[in-house]
């Protein structure tokens, strides 16, 4: 062998246990669907399928929500907070205990690599609810009031592309404050989510604490739509956003959005240039570009434009594409064949509009939903590909002379959730920071989270912050 | 009104800085590789391969250095198949007998010399101690830069030291040794690699393993980059050679995995990348023989030298 | 409904239990007092419990040197491992429920019913330091809104070694409460015990020895906090000091007059109700205060 080729290493799938079929979580126990249809997941690196899962129709909706009422009423509400926060590190802990078969469960699920999901999402899980159930038993000093309160019932709807995480992010907090809660995992990753309410019962959660209910579009929109929800909060898309927006108006119903976004990734002449070209990658390429705050517009000061792209180039020949399972994979499948299409067309509008594209070789699985890393140059603010969403590994590059026209391009997006800096200069870092409308700014790094740092967006991205002290805010009366 | 002294300096000065955070992220990325079977075999061999099996210590006696060129021509006492190290790395006065001991067995003969390890002496007396080894039958001499020199912003004066003992090695390929260590920061690492680069170095080499921390992943990633770098402008390749602190098979793979992803399978070859070891080898060879008969082995069934 | 294990009861009466020994905690182990002393340690009703080590002056000085190799480590810990480190002592407490009852009932004269009650109450104290770790430096930080182009933030860092004199009355409640807040910020302790109830404070100890926390952390000198008081008082590389335990006003008066030698940072007794909820006060009381400028711009 003259080239050093990485024999497969795959993580094993023996630690998972998938049922065949899933009921809905409501009351502490797994109960069938009464008025719904079942669908299926799939692995989406293999198009196996992986379990049947049940549909909550409206009057499992409203089980659920009444479940979540009673138990608000009866034992969450009343239930001081020293023992909120017992139960929310029980629940860290045992995730902490079984992070390795959850981690190969979201793999399976999502088409995230191993690698990301064990080393990135499982820790960030644990560490939010150890986070949150320090914060229980001291809501007097989280800036909301001596004696703050919660809301009552959450309904939360979540995306498909950090289940488990986005569910942390979600339940935590919620649950921290005082609040009860029915959530609906995407329906494209619903496991991680069913494997959550086991170890609800495992920590002997008082029934009806948490509620997870399984389902897909009309399934979110009836529950956040339902009379009986105090608090609607919602991770996915701008368009669906809005539709919450609007459902909600009028009534009482406190509501969080964190929604889409084009987050400008700006590297300036003087950017520590190795690491920046591994911040651009990550920023992109990262959970397969799935990310809401991905670095999706890299915005490249001119002078040092073909060093960048030849040395970005050249590094995203090193990217192994493939099995998520695999613990040298680098990038993951795409979640659905819905979602490729869509980066497939968007990619194809690129073309057509005049950019120039660039994919390193890479060998595609025969089956299962790929698209390999994808670079367009010669982009402007006018192309599609500079102002949609795409939530694919598909960078568009554009240059920029002066830190004030960087700004400029940055902030001229009806978007504002995340935004990168790369500059050896500390000053230049914080005018920037001052200047971009985004609710995350990056310097000389990229999709860093943690559960004491507030995200969220500005904009059309959304309202609210999840994480630090501000993140409780969404699930206090205030 | 510049001085080649003051363009050296604003040129080193002007090299791209190195955020330590993502550098030591991407080592750490990097080491998260999973290297199994078919691959782990050939990291395995090529890592042993790669070895400068070394002795400096006060105490090197020429018995000591006999052992080792025998283990360095025989590693596994169990196993021919084994392959053997790169080269066996002393300090001057026993270069003689190291040369003797490895006549015929293609492995070279690597001396230190420049007043090693702290390189605190007079040129004249490091240009003779570079003679000395060569004169001696050295095939590598392992230079030390002045670190004085270099923490003090003298980088004209370390630079014309290099190219005096790169003229003093004749035809023996000159490591550049810049403790990075004392370095301490990876701006100063980048610097001092180019300007090791630029002097004529034909390897880079991280420590003397005198000095803690000695070899570091990170580090190594850092002159990895440069090499490449310097590739790109000069197409010339210059070598790395990270040395000390790397005492297990598992550590001496993340490394390969690093060259691999940083400068590039070229690099793969004992010409470019070695490991300055000593107890690394018999970790490697205990790694090798569970790969090959599945038991996990012990260290009474390696010789120890 | 909480699951108690049962009062041991001896399986066989005939059968002669192991007397637990009682030494000081020092550095992640469990030495005897240099100056081979120990002292006998009687129960409320005077019932003979055990020789408890009786800790000197050069005790006192080690304990130092460990805290202080400590601190760098452990102040530099990420807030959220520090979290989980007391979270694990809570834990491990929580299994020697048990012992600890038992120590505290024959102890501070309670019945076990009480002494338990004792106990979950430090359990769940360790339990509500723990999730401060992470949320100090924004209750306490700052971001502040300078008149000028300045990027200007305030962050709480420990201040150090810390010595502490442990409440005389309270062996376990009060104890904790004058350890926990100091060390989960990042500093490092020295503790003199309760003279005359000095056991629950060793098998914290042992909880602390086996719950991941460095050695160096927690120091624990069984004796008397006036004969070591004194010394930790006066000692240059000690930045601050409880006097909890000092129950004599003019004791109390010369500790602080010593400690202003090196400006420590000091704690004056009070009366104090262990039971209450302890606030913010210990917490913020060993951390510094840093501000950092700099300036915005092209």
């Amino acid at each position: 062998m003259s080239r050093f080729e990485y024999a497969p290493a795959p993580e094993s799938r023996a630690i998972v246990d998938i049922k065949s079929s899933y009921g809905l979580f409501i009351n502490g126990a797994f109960v069938e669907a009464t008025d719904g249809k079942p669908f299926k997941t799939v692995s989406p690196a293999s198009e196996e399928v992986l379990a049947e899962v049940s549909e909550a129709g409206p009057a499992d909706v409203d089980k659920a929500v009444r479940a979540a009422r009673k138990a608000y009423d009866k034992v969450w509400g009343p239930m001081p907070g020293r023992d909120r926060a017992k139960y929310l590190y029980r629940i860290a802990r045992l995730i902490q205990e079984r992070s390795r078969e959850l981690a190969v469960l979201e793999s399976l699920d999502n088409g995230k690599p191993i690698r990301e999901s064990r080393d990135v999402d499982l820790p960030l899980v644990a560490a939010h609810f150890f986070y949150y159930a320090g914060w229980a038993d001291k809501l007097e000093y989280a800036g909301a009031g001596e004696n703050p309160q919660p809301l009552g019932v959450a309904a939360q709807v979540i995306p498909w592309n950090f289940p488990l995480m986005m569910l942390a992010w979600k339940i935590a907090p919620a649950l921290a404050a005082g609040n009860t809660v029915v959530l609906k995992p995407a329906e494209t990753t619903p496991l991680t989510a069913l494997a959550f309410a086991e170890i609800c019962q495992q920590a002997d959660l008082p029934p009806g604490v948490v509620n997870i209910i399984t389902g897909a579009g009309r399934t979110g929109q009836a529950l956040v739509e339902h009379e009986g929800v105090d608090k609607v909060a919602f991770t996915g898309s701008t368009a669906v956003g809005r539709a919450i927006a609007k459902s909600v108006a009028g009534t009482d119903k406190k509501v969080t959005l964190e929604l889409g976004g084009k987050a400008a990734n700006i590297v300036f002449e003087d950017a520590p240039i190795d690491q920046t070209i591994e911040g651009i990658v990550n920023g992109i390429f990262f959970n397969q570009g799935h990310v809401c705050c991905a670095g999706s517009r890299l915005l490249v000061q001119e002078s040092v434009y073909d060093e960048v792209l030849a040395r970005l180039k050249r590094r995203m020949s090193t990217l192994r594409i493939g099995d998520p399972l695999d613990k040298n994979t680098d990038i993951g499948a795409i979640n659905s064949p819905e979602q490729l299409a869509r980066i497939r067309e968007l990619s194809q509008v690129g073309e057509d509009e005049g950019a120039e594209r660039w994919s390193p070789e890479c060998e595609l699985p025969p089956q299962g939903y790929w698209f390999p890393p994808t670079v367009f140059t010669g982009v402007s603010q006018a192309h599609r590909i500079a102002r949609e969403e795409i939530f694919g590994p598909v960078l568009s590059v554009l240059t920029f002379r002066t830190p004030a026209e960087a700004v400029e391009k940055a902030n001229n997006t009806p978007f504002g959730l995340s935004a990168g800096v790369w500059t050896d200069k500390g000053s230049r870092i914080l005018w920037m920071a001052n200047q971009l409308r985004a609710g995350v700014v990056w310097a000389n790094t990229f999709n860093r989270f943690d559960p004491t740092s507030p995200f969220g967006g500005y904009k059309e991205s959304g309202y609210g912050r999840e994480g630090g002290r501000h993140g409780l805010e969404a699930y206090l009366a205030h | 009104m510049t001085s080649s002294e003051d363009r050296l300096r604003r040129f080193l000065l002007g090299l791209p800085g190195v955020d330590q955070v993502g550098a030591e992220a991407r080592a750490a990325t990097l080491s998260t590789r999973s290297i199994k079977t078919t691959a782990k075999a050939y990291a395995l061999d090529l890592a042993i391969q790669m070895i400068d099996l070394t002795t400096l210590e006060g105490q090197d006696t020429p018995g000591k250095v006999r052992a080792l060129c025998a283990k360095a021509k025989r590693p596994d006492p169990a196993d021919p198949t084994a392959p053997q190290v790169a080269a066996v790395c002393v300090y001057p006065d026993l270069v003689a007998t190291a040369k003797y001991e490895l006549r015929g067995s293609g492995i070279n003969v690597a001396s230190v010399a420049t007043a090693f390890p702290s390189g605190r002496s007079s040129l004249a007396i490091k240009v003779q101690d570079t003679k000395d080894a060569v004169a001696a039958g050295a095939d590598e001499v392992d230079m030390v830069i002045d670190r004085g020199a270099f923490l003090s912003g003298r980088y004209g004066l370390v630079f014309d030291e290099i190219t005096a003992i790169r003229e003093a090695a004749g035809d023996a390929h000159l490591k550049v040794i810049l403790e990075t260590g004392e370095l301490v920061t990876y701006d100063n690492v980048r610097r001092a690699s180019w300007l090791a680069m630029l002097a004529g170095a034909d390897f880079i080499k991280t420590s003397t393993g005198k000095v803690s921390p000695a070899a570091t992943l990170p580090v190594t990633l850092v002159m990895l980059e440069a090499v490449r770098d310097y590739h790109e402008a000069s197409g010339l390749h210059i070598g790395v050679k990270p040395a000390g602190g790397i005492r297990t098979a598992k550590d001496a793979i993340k490394y390969l995995v690093t060259v691999n992803e940083t400068a590039g399978p070229d690099w793969l070859d004992p010409e470019l990348f070695r490991f300055g070891a000593s107890s690394l080898l018999n970790d490697l060879l205990m790694q090798r023989t569970k790969l090959a008969t599945g038991n996990y082995s012990g260290p009474d069934y390696f010789t120890l030298d | 409904m909480v699951w108690r294990p049962t009062l041991p009861t001896k399986s066989d009466p005939a059968r002669l239990d192991v007397r637990k020994t009682y030494k000081l905690y020092v550095g992640g182990a469990f030495p005897r007092s240099e100056s081979g002393r120990s002292y006998v340690v009687n129960s409320a009703k005077g019932k003979f419990l055990a020789n408890a080590s009786q800790a000197s002056r050069k005790d006192a000085r080690d304990a130092v040197v460990a805290a202080r190799k400590a601190f760098g480590g452990w102040s530099t810990k990420t807030a959220y491992n520090r979290g989980q480190v007391l979270y694990r002592i809570a834990e491990v407490m929580e299994g020697r429920h048990e012992q600890f009852s038992s120590e505290v009932a024959a102890s501070e004269g309670l019945s076990i019913s009480k002494a338990r009650a004792v106990v979950d109450a430090s359990i769940d104290r360790w339990v509500w330091y723990a999730g401060w770790a992470d949320k100090l430096a924004q209750v306490v930080g700052s971001s502040n809104p300078v008149a000028g182009p300045y990027f200007d933030f305030s962050l709480p860092e420990a201040t150090g070694v810390v010595a502490v004199l442990a409440p005389q009355d309270s062996s376990l409640l009060g104890l904790t409460s004058v350890i926990a807040p100091a060390i989960v910020s990042g500093n490092t302790v020295v503790a003199v015990t309760s003279f005359e109830r000095p056991l629950p404070a060793v098998t914290l100890g042992e909880v602390m020895a086996t719950s991941d926390l460095p050695g160096g952390v927690v120091n624990i000198l069984t004796g008397s906090a006036s004969e070591i008081g004194p010394w930790l008082a006066g000692h240059l590389d000690v930045n601050a000091i409880d006097l909890a335990g000092v129950t004599d006003a003019d004791e109390a008066r010369d500790l602080e007059a010593a400690s202003a030698e090196n400006l420590k940072r000091v704690r004056r007794p009070a009366d104090e109700d262990w039971a209450e909820s302890p606030g913010l006060s210990r917490l913020t009381q060993y951390l510094e205060l840093k501000t950092v400028w700099h300036p915005i711009g092209v």
